[in-house]
């Protein structure tokens, strides 16, 4: 196993029932204890990657390696946060939280107690009895967020989480988002449609082409991220690589 | 409801009805409409008498058997014809003529096969009950959020546990609407059975009545019939107010 790489998509093809070629020979490697984006006009085929990686949809040529080992579903070193949240509506955010533990068979005390710990990790103590129909788009994704740090993967796959969350929201949950992964220590890779959330959260940033998807340019910027947040927005390196990646991704609009 | 200004609780629509009944019954317009008092009175000396327990022992047991049967065999059926497409394909049509056909009509057949008797009517109320039951369920399945059956299996649920963490809960209000569906298209297939066999439970009873004109006891036993249907509906549209909340939600 190469140390340096925690997730390897080698040559991964994918063409749908009916024709639809979402993905055309994908080569990439993805190193362990960052947060990679993968960003591309819609269409591109970025999600459908993900849930390759994630297990959940089989390929129809091509390997995807994760820590070394061939994957063949899905697996306990990999969580998914989903774009419409994917929240249980008959369960609380308490059990939602410990949902993926309840499915590996955990006591109910173990399980609830790991549970409130990521609860009040991404900011909702006090929530743990509401249902997911009180709360808002974001304190959904957050519990979303939380059912996936509960099973304490190695890796989160995040599909376009911000993507059903007001602008207000998002920059605050990006934020938090970022606080929380400063000391988790996951490797991340994050799908958005958004260049700035792609440039603002992450230091390598995978541009996929219009369908068929192939990636395009692996694009690492240096940006300072001691700072506070709105430094961060107006580091020249980040509005360098914002102006690059629309330049990029222009030409693939039609 | 309000009438001129004043609120008039619903009960006493009923109770207007029933002086209106009363009036009838005592200027002795029709022999068949016999004052409401009168048909009470029957009910209550009906009710306590060993007959009219043991023809509701035998309905009630028809009923129960027929409808358990259905509800077992009703969702099993949806939720295969929901996941498994190759059933849905050679089910679907015949669930759908026959949710809709007058089983009655095939009440006289069932006596050619299974006999005059109680497993006959245990058959009518099972075939009244199931097939709403089946498409409702089959309904709910199919409408489960696909996205929450992709997160279970993201969370390495196994088969079962896709079941019945995820799927049966999601298409609940669709299985309980189906149930209470079901229930109410029982309580007529076992007056229905029971009627065309004439010769056991409640339907001998109608029978007997109607035959010899005891209209009082005859109005007191479609009461009883149409309070017991209206009691069990009543109770599984209790328990689906009771999951509302979350119906809401999706």
């Amino acid at each position: 196993m190469d140390g340096k790489i925690i997730v390897d998509v080698k040559g991964v093809s994918k063409t749908y029932e009916g024709g639809v070629e979402a993905l055309q020979d994908v080569h990439l490697a993805v190193p362990p204890g960052r947060l990679t984006t993968f960003l591309g006009p819609s269409g591109c085929g970025k999600t459908t990657l993900l849930k390759i990686i994630a297990g959940l949809i089989e390929p129809t040529a091509g390997d995807v390696l994760v820590k070394g080992r061939r994957i063949s579903g899905p697996g306990p070193e990999r969580a998914f946060v989903f774009q419409d949240f994917a929240l249980l509506p008959w369960a609380n955010v308490l059990r939602n939280v410990a949902f993926g533990l309840e499915l590996r068979g955990m006591p109910v005390p173990e399980r609830h107690a790991v549970a409130r710990t990521y609860i009040a990790e991404v900011g909702l103590a006090g929530f743990e009895e509401s249902y997911p129909s009180q709360l808002s788009g974001g304190m959904r994704q957050r519990v979303g967020l939380a059912r996936a740090l509960a099973v304490d993967a190695d890796i989160l796959l995040m599909d376009e989480p911000f993507s059903s969350v007001d602008e207000q929201t998002r920059r605050k949950f990006q934020e938090d988002l970022l606080a929380l992964l400063g000391h988790q220590r996951k490797t991340v890779i994050f799908v958005t449609h958004s260049i700035e959330e792609a440039v603002y959260l992450s230091d390598r940033i995978v541009l996929l082409s219009r369908r068929p998807g192939k990636v395009s340019r692996v694009i690492e910027s240096n940006i300072d991220r001691s700072g506070s947040p709105d430094d961060i927005r107006r580091d020249r390196n980040y509005l360098d690589a914002v102006d690059e990646i629309w330049r990029t991704l222009k030409a693939y609009l039609p | 409801m309000t009438i001129f200004g004043w609120r008039i609780p619903l009960a006493a629509s009923l109770a207007v009805w029933f002086l209106a009944w009363e009036a009838v019954g005592q200027a002795k317009l029709s022999m068949i409409v016999p004052p409401v008092s009168a048909v009470v009175v029957a009910g209550m000396e009906l009710m306590p008498t060993q007959k009219f327990l043991s023809a509701a022992w035998i309905t009630l047991t028809a009923f129960g058997t027929g409808l358990g049967l259905a509800i077992v065999v009703g969702i099993a059926l949806g939720v295969l014809m929901a996941r498994v497409p190759r059933v849905g394909d050679i089910l679907g049509l015949w669930v759908n003529i026959f949710v809709s056909a007058p089983i009655s009509a095939l009440v006289p057949m069932l006596m050619a096969i299974v006999g005059i008797g109680q497993a006959t009517v245990v058959v009518t109320v099972f075939l009244f009950a199931v097939f709403v039951i089946i498409l409702d369920t089959e309904v709910g399945v199919r409408q489960a959020s696909p996205s929450l059956l992709e997160m279970a299996r993201s969370f390495g649920a196994s088969r079962r546990q896709l079941y019945a963490k995820v799927l049966i809960l999601a298409a609940l209000p669709e299985i309980l609407a189906g149930v209470r569906l079901g229930v109410i298209r029982g309580v007529k297939g076992v007056v229905i059975g029971q009627l065309l066999i004439s010769i056991i439970g409640i339907g001998e009873m109608f029978e007997l009545y109607s035959r010899n004109f005891l209209m009082e006891e005859f109005w007191a036993l479609v009461i009883l019939v149409f309070l017991f249907a209206f009691a069990v509906s009543e109770s599984v549209a209790w328990l689906e107010r009771r999951i509302e909340y979350y119906a809401g939600a999706r």
